[in-house]
C-alpha cells in the first residue's frame, strides 16, 4: 500500500461512495474521484504492462499525458479500449481491466518478453521477422503488443453531430482561458469556452495559491459565476478540443453520458461539434516532462505536477515516503503542498547547482533534505520503487560521483514543462525553440489563432493573464530550468531509461537508431516507435529530441519535431459517423409503387441506390423459376415493369441540339420532333459514360433518357461543359427523374391491354411507330409515352407525374388482366436483354471501354461534327487491331448452368492458365432459347464469330463458341408490328 | 476542412463543395487536328504545384455554380475567387 485519501479537501463527495470493479475485483471511491485517483487512494500501484517488454507500470500523470494507465472500459458491445484512466470519471458500477495484461496483471505470461529485452531492441519486428514474410508474424506480435481490444460488436451507443459559427472559441478551462473568455465575452462577442474535463481552473483547482489577490478557488468560482450570467457565452465542460483543421475549424468531442452508471444513461453518448471561429484562443496549458533515468518507469514514479493534481483535486497522496527529483522549481511547490498536507518528504534532489535560496529555506523550514546538482541514477525496485540511487550529475547527465541510495515508495519528477502546441501545430502553426524553458513554444504571428499561459510558453500567472486581456506584456519566462534530457551511469544514453512509455522506447533505442543512422525525427520515430499511436508524444516528444540532439551534437531547433495528428486524444468511430450509419448513410430510394410490388411478393434488391422487385416470387417458386415464368409471359403474352429509375434530364433553350450534338457520338439534332433515338455517349477520355434514348419533344426541347442511379451524375457533367467550356450555349438542363413515375408495358398483347384504356393516344401500329413518342392523356393524367424496348419486344414506356403513379398502375392493371398482364422484376428484364444482345453500361462496358469496342466504329466515322470523347478515341491505344470487342457466346458443352461472370476467355485446346484474351461480362440462362447464353467482351471478337474458346473460372473450364450478341430474332421482326 | 466562400451563396465547407482540379484547362479548338501529344498534355497534364495554385470548383451541394479559386496549396489560403471565364488575377506580391 502506498497512495492513501485525506480526511479533508479534494473536490469529492465523501458521503457519497462509489463502487467499481478493476481488474475484476472491487474497490470503492467517492464521487469526484477519476478511475485513477480510485485507485491512487486505495493504494493500487502497478496498473498496468508495458506495450513491448510487458514491464510493470504504474500511474505517472493526472490527465490525458496518461502513458501507461490505459484501460479498457466496460465490457460487450459497448466496450471501450484505450481510456486514460484520469479522464475515465468514476460511475457506480464502473468495470475496468488493464489493456496490456495477458492474462493477468501479476501474472503476464508476456512478461517473459522482459527478460529478453536486451534481444528485443528498437525495429527488432522489422529486423528479425523478414523471413519468409512479415505477414506470418503479425498476427502473433499483434496480440502481444495491441492496445486494448477494438468491439467485436455493433456499438450500442448513439453520437450526435452539430456546428457552431462563433467569434470566439477558447479552448483550455484554465485561468487564462477563464480570463479570455470574460475579456472576449464583455465586448459582447459570442464565446465558446471548452475544457476537457470536469474541472475549471486547471492546475490551480484546488489550490491555495493566490490569484490577483483571491484564493485561486475564489478567483475560479468568482469568474465562473460573470461567465454564467453572460448570454453570449457557452462554458462546456467535459469537451475535448480533438483536432485542428485547415481555415480554423476545430472538432470537439462533447461527453454527455460517460460519466453516468450505464443502467441510468439514456440519450447520445457523445457530441461531435465542428466549430468555427472568427478567433481560436488555446490555452491548453503545458505538459509536464519526465527525468530519463534507470528504471523510471517503475511503479511509485510519477510526475510531480501529477502528484500535486491529485492531491488538490481528490485529497489522495501518492505515497507514504516521498523523494522529488527536477531540474527547474515547480516540483519544489509540489513537494511543499505535500508535507504541508501532512506527507512525509525526504528528499529534494535538484539537478541545479544552486536552486533559490528562498525555496532551500522553506523546504528546510518544512524538514525536507535538500541534494542540489544531484540526479536520480536509478530507481530501485522490481514491482514498485523501493529506493532511488543519486548522485552528483554533470550538466549533460551524466553521473559522475558514486551514488547514495534513498528509501522511498514515492518518486516525483520533473524535468520541466512543454507547453501543449498540439492544436497549434494541427493548425500549421510553427515551433520556436526557447532556450530559456528548453521546450518548444508557438512561434508568434501564426495566422488564426493564438496561443496563451502555459500552451503559449507563458508559466507566470500576472503575464497570462495580461495575455489573456490583450494587454501588452513582454514575456517573462520562469526560473531557468537545466536542460537535462537523459540521465546515466555511463557515457552512453541508458537502455533501460525510458522515454515514450507508452511505446516502450529507451534512451538507448534512440541512441541505436542515431547509430545506425536513422538521424531524422520523421525516421527516428519510424524506427523506434517514439510518439507514435494515442500518446503522440506528450511527455516523450521534447525528451526525444533532446537525446537525439545531444547524440549529433545539433541544436534542438535543427531537429526539430515531428508532426502531431489529431485527434488529440482516441475519439469513437462512432462519434465520427453520428447518423450516418446503418440505413442513415445512404438512404435507399424506393419505387412510386413500392407498397404494390411488396405486397405481389417481391425479392426487393438494390440497383444503384433503388429497391427494386429482382422478381415476384409465386407460393413455391425459387427467384430463377419466377424469372424464367416472367420472361416467358412477356414473350408471349404481357407484362408491367416499373420503369420509374430511368434517367430523365430535360435540356431546352434555343442551342439544345447543337450541345447534344456535343454530348452525343450519335447526331441529335437530326431527330425530327416526336421521334426518339438510342445513343451513346462518351467521357472526355473517350471511353463509353452513358446510354439511353433521347426524345426530342420540340425543336428546342429534348427528354434525356439515362441509365437508371446515373441521371444525376449526367446531369451534373452537362452543367459542367455549359458552365465551364461551351458558357455562351443557351440551355437548361434539369434533372426530372423523380417528378415522373414510369411503366413499362411489354409483350406481343401490349396493345390488346392500352387498347382498354381511356386514352386520347392512339396506340396502334400506324397511328404510333416504333422509335417515337407522343404527349397525352390516361384516364385525365398527363403522360408522356414512348415506344422503345429493351427486351426486344413491343413496348411502351408510359411516364405520368409521380403523384399519379398509383392512378396509371390501377387502370393498367385493370386493363391487363383479361389479357394475363404480368408483373416482372429486374431479373427478368436483364434476361431478356442478354437474349437481344442489349448492352448494359457498367456491366458489359469498363472504363477502357471505347466507342468502336461495342459496334459504335461506324455511327462515329459518318459523324463529321466533333463530340466530347471523339479525339481520346483516336488515340494510339484505341486504333489498335487487337481491341477486345462485344459478342455473345454460347456454351458447347453439355453444361446446362450459365457461363460465370468474369470468367476469363482463352484460344480452344487451352489447357494451362494463359494471358487472358477477354471475360463473360454478362449471363443468364434464357428461358426463350433453353440455353446458357452469354455476352462478352473478346480481343478482336467481332472478327472471330462462330470460333471455339474455352472458358475458364476458378479452375474450372468450360467450352464456348462465339456468337453475335443478339440471339433472338435479330432482324427485329417482333418490333415491325 | 477548408472555408470557401461561394460567388453566390457565401461562405459554406467544403464537404459542400467538388474540386474540379486546374482552371481554366483550354479544350483545343479544332480536336481533330492537336496531335497526341497536345491532346495528351490537354487530357492528363497539370501544373500542380505547390503554392500558388488556380482551380475550378463546383457548389456541388449547393447552387450548383462552377467559380474559379486561386488557393496556395502549401498553406490552403484562398488568395482569390472569380468567374469561371474571368482572367486569372494577378496576385499582390508577398501574398
Ligand atoms: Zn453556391
Amino acid at each position: 500500500m502506498s497512495g492513501y485519501r485525506l480526511k479533508r479537501g479534494g473536490d469529492i463527495d465523501r458521503s457519497c461512495p462509489i463502487n467499481f470493479r478493476w481488474e475484476g475485483r472491487c474497490y470503492t471511491g467517492f464521487a469526484g474521484d477519476t478511475l485513477a485517483s480510485a485507485l491512487l487512494a486505495s493504494g493500487v500501484r502497478m496498473i498496468g504492462r508495458s506495450f513491448k517488454y510487458h514491464r510493470p507500470r504504474g500511474l505517472i500523470a493526472a490527465g490525458l499525458d496518461e502513458p501507461n494507465f490505459i484501460v479498457q472500459l466496460e465490457r460487450g458491445a459497448s466496450t471501450t479500449p484505450n481510456l486514460k484512466a484520469p479522464y475515465v470519471e468514476l460511475y457506480d458500477g464502473l468495470d475496468a481491466a488493464p489493456v496490456n495484461a495477458w492474462p493477468s496483471l501479476r501474472f503476464d505470461l508476456l512478461a517473459v518478453n522482459s527478460i529478453f529485452k536486451r534481444f528485443i531492441p528498437a525495429a527488432f519486428y522489422y529486423k528479425t521477422f523478414m523471413w519468409p514474410t512479415w505477414r506470418v508474424f503479425e498476427p502473433l506480435i499483434r496480440k502481444a503488443a495491441g492496445l486494448g481490444a477494438s468491439p467485436k460488436l455493433t456499438d450500442p451507443d448513439s453520437y450526435e453531430q452539430t456546428s457552431a459559427h462563433i467569434d470566439v472559441l477558447i479552448v483550455g478551462g484554465g485561468i487564462a482561458g477563464l480570463a479570455a473568455a470574460q475579456h472576449a465575452a464583455i465586448s459582447g462577442k459570442s464565446v465558446m469556452l471548452v475544457t476537457g474535463g470536469r474541472h475549471w481552473g486547471g492546475r490551480l483547482a484546488g489550490t491555495s495559491d493566490s490569484v490577483e489577490g483571491k484564493p485561486a478557488a475564489v478567483w475560479i468560482k468568482d469568474m465562473l459565476r460573470t461567465l454564467s450570467a453572460m448570454p453570449n457565452v457557452a462554458l462546456m465542460t467535459r469537451t475535448l478540443a480533438t483536432g485542428h483543421f485547415d481555415h480554423g475549424l476545430v472538432s470537439l468531442c462533447e461527453r454527455l453520458t460517460d460519466h453516468i452508471p450505464t443502467h441510468e444513461r439514456s440519450g447520445p453518448r457523445q457530441r461531435f461539434w465542428r466549430v468555427r471561429a472568427d478567433a481560436l484562443i488555446l490555452a491548453t496549458g503545458a505538459i509536464e516532462r519526465p527525468l530519463v533515468f534507470r528504471g523510471n518507469d517503475r511503479p511509485g514514479v510519477m510526475l510531480a505536477g501529477a502528484a500535486r493534481a491529485y492531491l488538490h483535486r481528490h485529497a489522495v497522496v501518492a505515497g507514504r515516503e516521498i523523494v522529488v527529483a527536477t531540474t527547474n522549481d515547480s516540483a519544489w511547490y509540489a513537494a511543499f503542498d505535500l508535507a504541508e498536507a501532512g506527507a512525509t518528504i525526504i528528499a529534494i534532489v535538484d539537478t541545479r547547482p544552486s536552486p533559490s535560496p528562498a525555496l532551500v529555506e522553506r523546504a528546510e523550514g518544512l524538514g525536507i533534505m535538500v541534494h542540489s546538482n544531484m540526479a536520480p541514477a536509478a530507481a530501485i525496485g522490481r514491482r514498485a520503487v523501493r529506493a532511488v540511487r543519486i548522485g552528483r550529475v554533470s550538466p549533460t547527465g551524466r553521473i559522475d560521483s558514486p551514488a547514495q541510495a534513498v528509501r522511498c515508495d514515492l518518486l516525483l519528477m520533473s524535468g520541466g514543462w512543454n507547453p501543449a502546441v498540439h492544436l497549434h501545430s494541427q493548425g500549421a502553426g510553427r515551433l520556436t525553440f526557447d532556450h530559456d524553458l528548453n521546450s518548444f513554444v508557438p512561434e508568434d504571428g501564426s495566422p488564426g489563432h493564438r496561443s496563451i499561459g502555459g500552451a503559449g510558453g507563458d508559466f507566470a500567472r500576472y503575464s497570462t493573464l495580461a495575455a489573456a486581456r490583450e494587454q501588452a506584456v513582454t514575456r517573462r519566462p520562469g526560473p531557468p530550468h537545466a536542460a537535462l534530457w537523459s540521465i546515466s551511469e555511463s557515457d552512453v544514453p541508458d537502455a533501460e531509461a525510458w522515454v515514450d512509455f507508452q511505446n516502450d522506447v529507451t534512451a538507448g533505442d534512440i541512441a541505436l537508431a542515431a547509430r545506425e543512422n536513422f538521424r531524422s525525427v520523421e525516421h527516428l520515430k519510424r524506427y523506434t516507435t517514439l510518439g507514435m499511436a494515442s500518446d503522440q508524444g506528450k511527455t516523450s516528444n521534447v525528451n526525444g529530441i533532446g537525446i537525439l540532439s545531444t547524440l549529433l551534437a545539433k541544436p534542438m531547433e535543427a531537429i526539430g519535431t515531428t508532426k502531431f495528428r489529431p485527434p488529440y486524444d482516441p475519439i469513437p468511430f462512432g462519434l465520427l459517423a453520428g447518423h450516418r450509419i446503418g440505413d442513415g448513410l445512404r438512404p435507399r430510394r424506393q419505387l412510386a409503387l413500392h407498397d404494390w410490388h411488396a405486397g405481389r411478393n417481391a425479392s426487393y434488391e438494390e440497383y444503384g441506390g433503388w429497391m427494386r422487385p429482382a422478381a415476384y416470387l409465386r407460393p413455391g417458386e425459387s427467384e430463377a423459376d419466377a424469372v424464367r415464368r416472367e420472361v416467358l409471359a412477356v414473350r408471349t403474352a404481357v407484362g408491367i415493369f416499373e420503369a420509374s429509375p430511368l434517367g430523365k434530364i430535360e435540356v431546352k433553350g434555343p442551342d439544345a441540339a447543337a450541345f447534344l450534338d456535343l454530348m452525343y457520338v450519335n447526331r441529335i439534332s437530326t431527330l425530327k420532333p416526336g421521334r426518339c433515338r438510342y445513343a451513346i455517349m462518351l467521357s472526355e477520355n473517350g471511353t463509353v459514360f452513358d446510354d439511353g434514348v433521347v426524345t426530342r419533344l420540340t425543336d428546342d426541347h429534348f427528354l434525356v433518357g439515362t441509365t437508371s442511379g446515373h441521371a444525376a451524375t449526367i446531369t451534373e457533367a452537362f452543367r459542367e461543359w455549359l458552365q465551364c467550356e461551351w458558357t455562351t450555349m443557351r440551355v437548361l438542363v434539369e434533372d426530372v427523374t423523380t417528378s415522373w413515375a414510369v411503366a413499362n408495358v411489354v409483350g406481343p398483347k401490349t396493345r390488346s391491354v392500352l387498347h382498354m384504356l381511356a386514352s386520347d393516344i392512339d396506340f396502334s401500329a400506324d397511328a404510333f411507330a416504333h422509335m417515337t413518342a407522343q404527349r397525352g392523356y390516361i384516364g385525365g393524367i398527363p403522360a408522356r409515352v414512348a415506344r422503345v424496348s429493351f427486351t426486344g419486344e413491343l413496348s411502351y414506356e408510359i411516364a405520368v407525374p409521380w403523384r399519379c403513379a398509383g392512378a396509371l398502375w390501377e387502370a393498367l392493371i385493370a386493363a391487363g388482366s383479361s389479357h394475363g398482364m404480368v408483373p416482372f422484376g429486374v431479373e427478368a428484364l436483364m434476361t431478356m436483354r442478354i437474349e437481344k444482345g442489349f448492352l448494359h453500361i457498367g456491366a458489359d462496358t469498363d472504363g477502357t471501354t471505347l466507342p468502336q469496342d461495342i459496334g459504335f466504329g461506324a455511327i462515329m466515322a459518318k459523324k463529321t461534327q466533333d463530340f466530347v470523347g471523339r479525339r481520346s478515341a483516336h488515340r494510339p491505344d484505341g486504333l489498335r487491331g487487337d481491341r477486345r470487342s462485344f459478342v455473345g457466346l454460347e456454351a458447347t458443352d453439355s453444361n446446362a448452368a450459365p457461363l460465370a461472370i468474369g470468367a476469363h476467355i482463352l484460344p480452344a485446346g487451352t489447357t494451362q492458365p494463359q494471358p487472358s484474351e477477354g471475360w463473360v461480362t454478362s449471363s443468364a440462362w434464357s428461358p426463350t432459347l433453353g440455353a446458357p447464353l452469354a455476352l462478352a467482351m473478346i480481343e478482336r471478337g467481332e472478327k472471330r464469330i462462330g470460333e471455339s474458346v474455352r472458358v475458364w473460372d476458378l479452375g474450372a473450364w468450360r467450352e464456348a463458341r462465339i456468337t453475335r450478341a443478339c440471339r433472338y430474332d435479330p432482324q427485329g421482326a417482333r418490333l415491325d408490328v | 476542412m477548408l472555408l470557401i466562400e461561394c460567388p453566390w451563396c457565401g461562405p459554406r465547407a467544403e464537404s459542400e463543395y467538388r474540386c474540379g482540379g486546374e482552371s481554366p484547362i483550354v479544350r483545343p479548338a479544332d480536336p481533330a487536328a492537336t496531335d497526341d501529344a497536345a491532346w495528351a498534355d490537354y487530357l492528363f497534364y497539370r501544373d500542380n504545384a505547390k503554392g500558388l495554385s488556380f482551380e475550378r470548383w463546383h457548389h456541388r451541394f449547393g447552387c450548383g455554380l462552377w467559380f474559379n479559386i486561386a488557393r496556395d496549396t502549401a498553406s490552403h489560403r484562398i488568395l482569390a475567387i472569380f468567374g469561371i471565364t474571368d482572367p486569372r488575377p494577378v496576385p499582390e506580391p508577398g501574398a
